[in-house]
């Protein structure tokens, strides 16, 4: 026999504005196995906690309903209140009588009051099956993996490293630092980006916290948060590692030259991306297709982006800051040179952005065109960019040396099988999924792989280091701890029961089920189950349940309020 | 008196139980003729419990879960979906009314959609009048 508390909670009016809470109380009395019900004006309140509290206590209860709001409000709260006088978290559930009830039945007191005596009913059948659990604790391997070695992989893993922890790097190149290392110049002093990126690469290969392996991939990534299993292919053969996190910073590559046909991407010599005039302004200044002196300049923004019908349609976001750098060093090299920049518009929000376009504007002479290139074409030797001033509203056509295509920012190639052996998500353009745009964007929905940098969406240089500690801070949250506490509310196998037919290991969405190597029957990975209960609806014999989710609860409610 | 349908409703905790909780904190009113139960997902429902729900007298069962490719474990609400899409086949073979089971999908912002979904299936089923699976000879 159970012995059931029941709190009925007026809120106020709130509740006891529509529900007649006396009469609940005392219909809930008659019920069987409610050994105590009361009322009270703020069943959260303190004194309506220690009313709980006593009530446990004097009636020796052993399963609480507080009938109040929501649980998504004070569920925490009162298992927490019911806990301190010796009732099991578990075993205290919220029947929900004012979002549910009193809230949108305004005009049918009686209605609601039966309703809520109804609610009640069901949530007293649940307490009455519902197990004492206690919550889980998970061992976490205190060692981070940070797959790509560019700005954003150098960063998480000197931070992990530089705050204790060990650090695999794997980086599939022959050397660090990524896409910043074939820059020339960065916005918005222009300085080579070389000292710092060189500084950068010695402090991680020196560190004695951090593993560089370069010209190496990630095979194979098996386990789950805090206990990870990662096969890495080196030139030295296979090696396997035990970590506990893992960082993506696999960063991003330009859309292809070829897939630009509109402007003579991949067919003319002298029509080049803008990693390629990066080289150029390292390099020296000369024109691909005769190796003549480059003196003038176009320059097209959103080659790809912003181009929903034909390309991608976002805006790739560095293109706008990085053009009006490449222009500026242009004029700074080649003083008598032009710079054409044809744009749709100049997006340059960030500190001190603006003013490093308008520079480029009024000190170095830079050309701003506002109007979408239709169309590059070479004849004669020389390129003609062809397009619309839409302030003018007159159509352009300009002869250069050299034409620079700002290609669409996508993610690198080989994200899409990566984001598979991770089991983490890809969103439409293959970049990786964030476990939410706005509150959750160095997180993918995978529990312990964490996501930095361009690998996410493009992003500058200033930005991706952020997120890079981000993610590093995020890694440095789950180390901190000692194990990681997880809801018992997980799923479980009676044994008598499996037939061991596998259904539960295919329904899984967290591969958290497999077949017992001997036993012949089905297992649980308390870790990676989430507790959704997919399991336990395909299996033929109600072997699979979750804990405090049974068929036999749900029947028992069923039955309470369809009656 | 007026026939008073009797509507289980089984909702994914994550989407349509916050929507119904924002139906009523938004103070939108609906007929008080729905009794919830909730789940962690609609993947998580064995057509068990709605038949059952028929037999001890439901009139209508409405099961509301994530809208498609929302799912919080990823692809509980298609299982869900075939699954309702399976039982609305038998209980027509059976010669009962699958037209008494509604699965809709309602977020956790789509208080508004909770409210209207319900005032809807009431209409309905009153129009339809009361179940045949209610008292069955057993």
């Amino acid at each position: 026999m159970a012995r059931i508390g029941v709190f009925v909670c007026h809120c106020g009016f709130n509740i006891a504005g529509v529900v007649d809470v006396k009469r609940v109380v005392e219909e809930i009395k008659k019920l069987p196995d409610v050994a105590f019900a009361a009322d009270y004006k703020y069943m959260c309140s303190e004194p309506g906690q220690n009313l709980i509290r006593q009530a446990i206590k004097e009636h020796k209860l052993d399963g609480v309903v507080v009938a109040a709001c929501s649980p998504s409000m004070h569920e925490v709260t009162f298992r927490k209140a019911a806990a301190s006088a010796g009732v099991n978290p578990y075993r205290t559930e919220i029947a929900n009588i004012r979002e549910q009830v009193s809230w949108p039945h305004q005009n049918y007191p009686e209605e609601a009051t039966l309703k809520a005596i109804e609610v009640i009913r069901t949530i007293i059948e649940k307490v009455r099956y519902d197990e004492s659990l206690i919550p889980l604790g998970i061992p976490v391997i205190k060692k981070a993996l940070v797959i790509g070695g560019g700005i954003a992989g150098l960063t998480v893993a000197l931070d992990i490293a530089n705050a204790g922890y060990p650090v695999i790097l794997v980086e599939k190149g022959e050397e660090l630092g990524g896409k910043v290392r074939r820059l020339s110049g960065l916005y918005i002093n222009f300085n080579a980006p070389d000292g710092f990126l060189e500084e950068k690469i010695k402090a991680v290969m020196e560190h004695p916290n951090v593993t560089v392996l370069t010209r190496s991939e990630v095979k194979e990534v098996g386990g789950y948060v805090g206990n990870f299993i990662v096969k890495v292919e080196t030139p030295s053969g296979e090696k396997s590692f035990d970590v506990g996190a893992i960082v993506v910073a696999t960063g991003f590559d330009l859309y292809p030259l070829q897939a630009l046909g509109e402007y003579g991407g991949g067919r003319y010599p002298d029509v080049i991306t803008a990693l390629e005039f990066e080289r150029m302004l390292k390099d020296g200044l000369k024109r691909p297709s005769d190796g003549k002196e480059v003196k003038s300049v176009a320059f097209v923004q959103c080659a790809g982006s912003r181009d929903p019908q034909r390309h991608r349609p976002y805006c790739s976001k560095i293109c706008c800051m990085y053009i009006a750098k490449q222009a500026s060093l242009f004029k700074q090299k080649v003083p008598d040179g032009q710079a054409l920049v044809f744009y749709i518009d100049i997006r340059s929000q960030g500190k001190k952005y603006e003013e490093f376009v308008q520079r480029a504007i009024m000190d170095y002479g830079v050309l701003y065109i506002r109007g979408k290139v239709a169309r590059v074409y070479e004849e004669g030797g020389r390129v003609f960019v062809r397009g619309v001033d839409t302030l003018s509203g007159r159509p352009v056509e300009a002869e250069v040396d050299l034409a620079v295509l700002a290609n669409a920012v996508v993610a690198s190639p080989g994200t899409e099988e990566l984001a598979k052996r991770l089991r983490v998500a890809t969103d439409a353009f293959g970049f990786f999924q964030e476990a939410h745009p706005k509150l959750r964007p160095v997180e993918s929905l995978t529990a312990g792989v964490f996501i930095a940098g361009a690998a996410q969406f493009p992003k500058d240089i200033p930005e991706t280091i952020a997120q890079a500690s981000g993610a590093a801070a995020k890694v440095l949250g789950l180390f901190a701890q000692r194990e990681l506490i997880q809801e018992p509310t997980v799923a479980y196998v009676v044994e008598e029961l499996c037939s061991g037919c596998g259904l539960c290991i295919e329904a899984c969405p967290y591969e958290a089920r497999a077949l017992h190597p001997w036993k012949g029957i089905a297992t649980v990975n308390v870790a990676l189950c989430q507790g959704c209960g997919a399991c336990a609806v395909v299996c033929p014999n109600k072997a699979s349940r979750v804990r405090n989710f049974t068929p036999l609860q749900y029947l028992a409610m069923v039955e309470e309020i369809a009656r | 008196m007026e026939f008073e349908p009797r509507i289980v409703g089984f909702l994914c905790n994550w989407c349509a139980y916050s929507g119904a909780d924002l139906a009523g904190t938004s103070r939108i009113q609906y007929p008080p003729n729905i009794r919830v139960i909730r789940l962690m997902c609609t993947g998580a429902l064995d057509p068990i419990y709605v038949l059952r729900a028929f037999l001890e007298g439901a009139d209508g069962i409405l099961i509301a879960g994530c809208h498609p490719g929302d799912c919080h474990y990823l692809n509980g609400n298609y299982k869900a979906r075939r699954r309702v899409a399976i039982l609305k086949e038998i209980l027509k073979e059976l010669g009962l009314e699958e037209d008494r089971v509604w699965l809709r999908w309602i977020s956790a912002s789509e208080g508004q959609r909770f409210a209207d979904t319900v005032k809807e299936m009431v209409e309905y089923l009153k129009a339809k009048g009361p179940s045949p699976m209610k008292n069955p000879i057993l």
